[in-house]
C-alpha cells in the first residue's frame, strides 16, 4: 500500500493556500497508509550563501539551542533555527559538509532529514492528519509540496523509515511499492562511500539516486539508470527544487494518476486525492505510462 | 428518478439503498451525484436498474453488477465492473488498470482509453473499449469478447484461453501462445454486433482478430512420454 500525494502550483497567486489545498489529499491518502507521514514543502527560498536544513530528533522538547550556539562557535558562520514541532529549520552560512560532519560528531542523535535552499522535510509516525497538525502545514504557503502516508512493509514503524527520503540538495523521494534488490545494492551503496540510517528499502533508491546525482548525472539520467538497476514495484515521485518527477517501474501495478489545470499540477496514487482541488472536475486527468519519466518545472 | 449525493450519505448509504431494491422495484432510475473518485460505488448490484453516476469514481466501480445499466459520466479507476455477471457498465472517460477484471458476462464499454490488463482473466464478459488499451490486456483471458478500436499495448492476450480479441490499430505485441487468427463470416457479425451496441462507427472489417494458439493450455498426446 502507501499513499503518495504532490501538488504544484502553476498560478502564483494560490501560493499562500499551499499547505490548505495539500491537506484534504494527503488526509484521503489515510487508509492507505496510516502507519506514518511526511511531506516535503518548498518554501521560502534561502540566498546562495546559505543553506537551510531540516534536523529532527526523538524529543519534541529538544533544545535546539545548543546546535545553534554550538554551530556558530565552531564553524564562525551565522545560524537562525526554527522548532517546528520535534523538527527544526536551521538556515546557515555555514558549510552543508561542515555542518553535517559537526552535528554528527557533537550531536548524533540528531537526525538530517533534508538540506538545500527551499526545501524543508517533516515526517513522523501516525496518522496524516496529526503529522499535519504536528508540523503547522496548514499554514504553509509556497510553489509545491510532497507527501507520504506510509503502511509499513519492509522495514520498521519508525520516523527514520517515514518518507520523504532526502536525495541530495533540495531533492527528495517518495515512494509506493517495494524493492526487491534492496539488500545488495545497499551494500553495494555502502562501499561507494554513502552512509544509512534504516534497513528500508525506500532510503536505499533515495541513496541510489544521491550517488547517481553525485555522480553527476542528471535527475533524468538518475531516473533512467534507476529503471534498469532498481528491482521491485514503485510509483516515485521526486520533489526539485522546481518542481517534481514523476516514473513508474515497467509492470506499473502500483497506482498513479495525474492531473492538470490552469492553476495547478497533481499527482496521487489514488484519483480520490485530488478530487477535493478546486476545478478537478475538469481537469484534465491521465495515468503516467510504466518507464516513462514525467516533470514540471524544469530541472529535470 | 431519485438522486444521491455521495457527500451526504457516503458509499455505504448509496450502495444500501441499491442493494435494497427488489428485483420488480418501480424505482428504477438513479442518479448519483459527487463520486469524488471514492472505491467501490454501486457495487454488487442485482436489479434491473438505471443507474447514472456524475463525475470520476474510483477502484470498483459497478463490481459484481447484475442487470443493472450503469453510466459513469467521467473517468473511472481501477477494476471498473470487475467480475461483473450481467447487465452494462458504460464509461464516458478512460478508465484505469484492470477494467472488467474477472468479468463473467454483460457489456463493458469504455469511450475513452483503458489502462493495463484491460480484461485480465475475462470470463464471458464483453468489453468494448473505443481508445487504446495497456500492456497486458485480456491476459489469461478465458471467454468473452475484447473489442479495442485504438491500439493495444505490450503482451496482448499472454497466456490467453478462449477470449476473442479484436483490434483496429497497432497491437505493440502479442503475449505468450496469442497469435492473430483468420476472421470468419461468425466474428465478423459478432463484431457488428459488440460495435453497434456500444455505439461505435467503426467497421468490422477494419478489425483483426487475434487469440489462442491452444499450445500453452493444451495436452498434446506427444508430451505423453514426458510423464
Amino acid at each position: 500500500m502507501c499513499g503518495i500525494v504532490g501538488l504544484y502550483l502553476k498560478n502564483p497567486k494560490l501560493k499562500p493556500k499551499l499547505g490548505k489545498m495539500f491537506k484534504p489529499m494527503i488526509i484521503e491518502m489515510t487508509n492507505r497508509g496510516p502507519d506514518s507521514a511526511g511531506v516535503a514543502v518548498y518554501r521560502n527560498p534561502v540566498n546562495k550563501a546559505q543553506t537551510k536544513f531540516s534536523l529532527a530528533h526523538i524529543d519534541a522538547g529538544y533544545d535546539w539551542k545548543k546546535i545553534d550556539v554550538g554551530l556558530e562557535k565552531a564553524l564562525k558562520c551565522d545560524c537562525t533555527i526554527k522548532k517546528i514541532g520535534n523538527h527544526c529549520i536551521l538556515v546557515t552560512t555555514g558549510k552543508e559538509a561542515s555542518v553535517v560532519a559537526w552535528l554528527k560528531q557533537h550531536h548524533p542523535e540528531v537526525r538530517v532529514v533534508g538540506s538545500g535552499h527551499t526545501i524543508e522535510i517533516f515526517k513522523e509516525t501516525g496518522l496524516p492528519a496529526n503529522v499535519y497538525d504536528k508540523f503547522d502545514l496548514d499554514e504553509a504557503a509556497g510553489t509545491h509540496i510532497i507527501g507520504h502516508t506510509r503502511m509499513a512493509t519492509e522495514s520498521a514503524v519508525t520516523t527514520a523509515g517515514s518518507h520523504p527520503f532526502a536525495t541530495g540538495a533540495d531533492l527528495c523521494l517518495v515512494h509506493n511499492g517495494s524493492l526487491s534488490n534492496h539488500n545488495r545494492l545497499r551494500e553495494n551503496l555502502r562501499r561507494e562511500g554513502i552512509e544509512f540510517q534504516t534497513e528500508n528499502d525506500t532510503e536505499v533508491a533515495a541513496a541510489y539516486m544521491t550517488w547517481k546525482l553525485r555522480s553527476g548525472a542528471t535527475l533524468k539520467e538518475a531516473l533512467q539508470d534507476g529503471l534498469r538497476d532498481l528491482d521491485g514495484f514503485y510509483t516515485f515521485l521526486v520533489g526539485t527544487a522546481d518542481g517534481f518527477a514523476v516514473v513508474r517501474d515497467p509492470i506499473a501495478c502500483k497506482h498513479a494518476v495525474m492531473a492538470e489545470t490552469d492553476d495547478w499540477v497533481a499527482m496521487a496514487t489514488e484519483y480520490r486525492a485530488i478530487a477535493h482541488l478546486p476545478g478537478a472536475d475538469t481537469a484534465k486527468i491521465w495515468e503516467p505510462e510504466p518507464t516513462t519519466i514525467y516533470t514540471w518545472g524544469g530541472h529535470a | 428518478m431519485n438522486e444521491l449525493d455521495l457527500k451526504t450519505v457516503g458509499v455505504r448509504g448509496i450502495n444500501s439503498q441499491l442493494h435494497g431494491l427488489a428485483q420488480d422495484t418501480n424505482e428504477k432510475h438513479w442518479v448519483i451525484r459527487n463520486p469524488m473518485g471514492q472505491h467501490n460505488i454501486a457495487c454488487g448490484v442485482s436489479a434491473p436498474l438505471q443507474i447514472e453516476i456524475h463525475g470520476h469514481v474510483g477502484f470498483y466501480c459497478g463490481g459484481m453488477n447484475k442487470d443493472a445499466e450503469l453510466t459513469v459520466h467521467g473517468h473511472a479507476g481501477v477494476g471498473t465492473a470487475e467480475n461483473m455477471m450481467s447487465g452494462v457498465v458504460w464509461v464516458k472517460g478512460n478508465s484505469s488498470e484492470s477494467a472488467g477484471a474477472t468479468g463473467n458476462g454483460g457489456l463493458l464499454v469504455i469511450d475513452g482509453d483503458a489502462s493495463s490488463r484491460c480484461g485480465i482473466s475475462m470470463k464471458g464478459i464483453d468489453i468494448v473499449v473505443g481508445g487504446s488499451v495497456g500492456h497486458m490486456s485480456a491476459f489469461m483471458g478465458q471467454r468473452g469478447n475484447l473489442v479495442v478500436c485504438g491500439d493495444a499495448g505490450d503482451a496482448l492476450g499472454d497466456s490467453i484461453y478462449e477470449a476473442r480479441l479484436y483490434v483496429k490499430g497497432k497491437v505493440a505485441s502479442l503475449g505468450a501462445d496469442c497469435i492473430e487468427k483468420e476472421m470468419r463470416i461468425e466474428h465478423l457479425a459478432d463484431l457488428e454486433r459488440l460495435l453497434k451496441a456500444a455505439k461505435r462507427r467503426e467497421k468490422p472489417s477494419e478489425f483483426r482478430r487475434y487469440g489462442s494458439a491452444r499450445k500453452l493450455y493444451n495436452f498434446s498426446v506427444d508430451h505423453a512420454d514426458a510423464y
